[in-house]
């Protein structure tokens, strides 16, 4: 490493590496490789070019373009070999985390998902009615590949063609087939059988295709796939005053800049956009003292979560490790074997199985174990804290007890035999000897696990759900949850998606795993020190 | 060696592993016998192996709204392309920080390390906007597809896999390397028959650590997939007890032990190197 600055060594081994010029065959292979990677991007800017996504499309120009002058450049090895895992961990590791920042400052969720103009658009569409006698158009159901349209022929016969994305425009008379007056096929469209129509009934009677770009014009919708109606919307967007009208009630909503239209006195349409929040989401907690409480009793059990699960399966691990590591005993494998089957079993079932053994009213523990016992080992807040420690000590202590095995047999016999010829009791051996060595070697694997016990979804989330719920608090928040189920339940679960708080508190755990990973690791080193 | 003594020095620690054999065990015992019972609900699973019945098995591969089947074939292809993904993407990374001086390797390294700080699980909110973007543009690799999901996998390639690889990469000598250099091999032909075969057992590791931790994700799978066809195992299952925990609840179990044995097998089967490969990692 004190070498990465001497110019002969960084060079030396390139030079020795290319003096070789490449065999044809490999070329070859490389060059049909280079060649379905440009095709599939020159697909997706094509795409991106027709939804006017610009910036994306810039972007994935210009790493297509890098990745080509690295693989066809003699030089740049390392980054031959370094780029297709760094594309993976930029788009999926780092993006995601920047994105996650930035999203943490957005109103970005139920309700807020999208641009303004969608918003606009989908508020338009959502609230549509027939208007009685108006002019009845013959259609007939096509799929291309903007997804399902509507082949329509006007009262005075003008065929035309349009989807719930793109309004419906005249189409070539040529391309037509006609049943009688009614057009019934187009070519590059696929038409619905009567049984297709069938088959996707819900999806049909939704379809909604605008007369006119102006979504205000109206819109075809059709009931019997044959004859559709035109229906308007009822609310009214008023581009130059930037109101909304709703024309049966006369009520007017304006754009305060929250994100969504709303009227003077505090009525407020479902549907609105995303914006930029500021630090709305890190004071949420500060604002609403009951979810602010709430919170904090999870960080609190989040931490007593993973202190309690290491700290419980070390020590039973180690007491295992120490019992069962008696050369004497015979049949000590059959036990070390059968007592690590937990940790062979599959972690994601185990927490399922455990639900089934803990259920109150039919499970296994109450049933069979207690006399038909009703406990509520996972609905009662207490019991639900006993009971995910207790599985999570079953999944952790195998792990515990083979690094115990493995860190004693480790310490040298000779250590032991001092001690006692010294005459230090058994006790004092372990207690001054032998404990102190395994810690050492234990501590950064002790360290890890804390650090994915903080972040225990599975055993948490498939077990109790994070539940029972904590009375008194309108957001969903349970007793057992750990701050990464509540924001898994934040961002996820119905009736809360608030992608913006969820991500604002992911910022918050990254913060505490960081500083205690950062603080733990240079307490273990200073521990490394003193031996 | 009288009883009394016999008692004090081996016969608790009998007792002991006994015991702990017991509580280790118990759980899957009572799946299997679970799933072997033809009762239907959690009330007839709790005497063990009164009956026997493989009604539900059949039952769980039979049923079209579940299909267990695909289930268990999304879960070997997203486990099998995510783990040889992990291990060629980690062995190429590690084999340019091992062999080549380059600017910004010091640094590169250490990024790594930083980077896996911020676990995906924490940017699952960004994860699924980032892929519902991209199911707009392409939806073959977007939202609810196997390809999708192994893609947020491979996110993860480098990092401490790359950091464990290239520890191991280097124990290699780079007179082999060279040698082969002198012999007129490029840099490529090094790599792939030379180096790979020689780091053969921490791929293996790094293989099987990455398809353990991808079949056991929920959290990504649940987000990302949807439709039943597309569901992972843990997504599925996790469904099957979510409803009616008490009447799929054997059916559950039947799903259990399939998904479970092949697992478990494979387990025992490679228990010496698992063992070994934890201590080293212990007493390093």
């Amino acid at each position: 490493m004190t070498t990465t600055s001497t110019p002969e060594r960084r060079i030396a081994p390139k030079r020795g590496i290319m003096h070789q010029p490449p065999s044809a065959r490999s070329m070859l292979v490389k060059i049909a490789l280079l060649a379905i990677v440009d095709a599939i991007a020159v697909f997706a800017m094509t795409i991106l070019f027709f939804q006017e996504s610009w910036l994306v499309l810039v972007i994935l120009g210009a790493v297509t373009l890098l990745v080509n002058v690295i693989y066809l450049s003699p030089g740049l090895l390392p980054a031959k070999y370094l780029t297709p895992g760094l594309i993976f961990l930029a788009v999926f590791q780092i993006f995601v985390v920047l994105y996650s920042c930035y999203i943490a400052f957005t109103n970005y969720g139920d309700g807020h998902n999208s641009t303004k103009d969608d918003a606009i658009s989908a508020l338009v569409s959502q609230n549509t009615q027939r208007i009685e006698g108006s002019p009845v158009y013959q259609v007939q159901v096509v799929e291309g590949a903007g997804g399902l349209g509507l082949l329509a022929t006007s009262p005075e016969g003008e065929v035309l063609v349009g989807t719930a994305e793109d309004a419906l425009a005249p189409v070539d008379p040529g391309a037509v087939t006609q049943d009688g007056p009614r057009a019934t096929a187009l070519e590059g469209w696929t038409s619905l059988s009567m049984q297709d129509v069938l088959q996707r009934q819900q999806e049909i009677t939704a379809l909604q295709v605008p007369l006119e770009d102006d979504l205000s014009a109206g819109f075809l919708r059709t009931s019997n796939a044959i004859q559709a109606f035109v229906f308007q919307s009822n609310f009214v967007y008023d581009e130059a005053a930037d109101t909304m009208t709703d024309t049966e009630a006369g009520t007017v909503y304006r754009d305060l800049g929250n994100g969504q239209f709303e009227t003077e006195d505090g009525e407020v349409l479902g549907t609105g956009w995303q914006i930029l929040v500021g630090f709305e989401n890190f004071l949420y907690p500060f604002q609403n003292p009951k979810y602010g409480e709430a919170l904090l009793g999870v960080t609190l059990w989040t931490f007593a979560f993973a202190i309690l699960s290491v700290g419980l399966a070390f020590v039973l691990g180690l007491f295992l490790a120490l019992t069962l590591n008696d050369p004497r005993m015979r049949s000590r494998k059959v036990y070390r074997t059968l007592s690590i089957l937990p940790y062979a079993f599959p972690s994601f079932l185990s927490a399922l199985v455990w639900l089934g053994l803990l259920n109150t009213e039919f499970g296994f523990v109450n049933e069979a174990l207690f006399g038909s016992a009703n406990i509520p080992w996972l609905t009662d807040p207490w019991l639900a804290k006993v009971s995910v420690l207790i599985v999570n000590v079953w999944l952790g202590f195998p792990y515990m007890f083979l690094i115990c095995m493995g860190a004693l047999q480790s310490i040298p016999e000779e250590l032991t035999e001092a001690a006692t010829v010294d005459g230090a009791s058994p006790w004092q051996v372990f207690g001054s000897i032998k404990f102190p060595l395994l810690l050492v070697s234990t501590a950064p694997l002790l360290i890890s696990s804390f650090a994915f016990n903080f972040n225990n979804f599975n055993t948490i989330y498939l077990l109790t759900r994070g539940g029972p719920r904590i009375a008194g608090v309108d957001e969903n928040v349970g007793h057992t949850d750990l701050l990464i189920t509540l924001v898994y339940k934040t961002a996820f679960e119905a009736g809360t998606r608030d992608y913006g708080l969820a991500s604002a508190l992911s910022i918050l755990i990254f913060l505490i795993v960081a500083t205690v990973s950062a603080v733990a690791f240079s307490r273990t080193k200073a521990l490394e020190e003193l031996n | 060696m009288r009883f009394g003594k016999w008692l004090r020095v081996l016969g608790w620690r009998h007792l002991v592993g006994i015991a702990i054999v017991i509580f280790a065990i118990f759980p899957l015992v009572y799946v299997l016998s679970a799933s072997l019972n033809p009762g239907g609900t959690l009330t007839g699973s709790n005497q063990l192996f009164r009956a026997f019945s493989i009604d539900n098995y059949v039952q769980l591969l039979s049923d079209s709204r579940r299909p267990y089947g695909a289930w268990f074939g999304n879960t070997l292809i997203v486990g099998i392309v995510t783990s040889l993904g992990t291990v060629l993407l980690g062995a190429l990374a590690a084999y340019a920080f091992s062999r080549m001086r380059f600017t910004g390797r010091r640094q590169g390294l250490f990024g790594l390390i930083l980077v896996q700080m911020f676990p995906q699980l924490l940017a699952v909110v960004a994860i699924y906007a980032l892929m519902r973007g991209i199911s707009e543009v392409f939806p073959a690799v977007g939202l609810d597809t196997l390809i999708g999901l192994i893609m947020i996998y491979l996110g993860g390639a480098l990092g401490v896999n790359t950091y464990l690889m290239y520890g191991f990469f280097n124990t290699v000598p780079a007179s082999i390397d060279e040698a082969a250099k002198i012999d007129g091999a490029g840099h490529a032909r090094i790599f792939f028959t030379i180096i790979l075969p020689l780091v053969a057992p921490i791929l293996a590791v790094i293989g099987l650590l990455s398809f353990i931790g991808t079949t056991n994700d929920f959290l990504l799978a649940s987000v990302i997939l949807s439709s039943p066809d597309k569901l992972t195992l843990a997504v599925g299952l996790f469904r099957y007890v979510s409803e009616e925990t008490n009447t799929n609840y054997p059916v559950f179990a039947a799903g259990a032990v399939l998904a479970a044995i092949p697992v478990m097998a494979l387990f025992l089967y490679l228990q010496k190197y698992i063992v070994s490969g934890l201590t080293a990692g212990a007493v390093k």
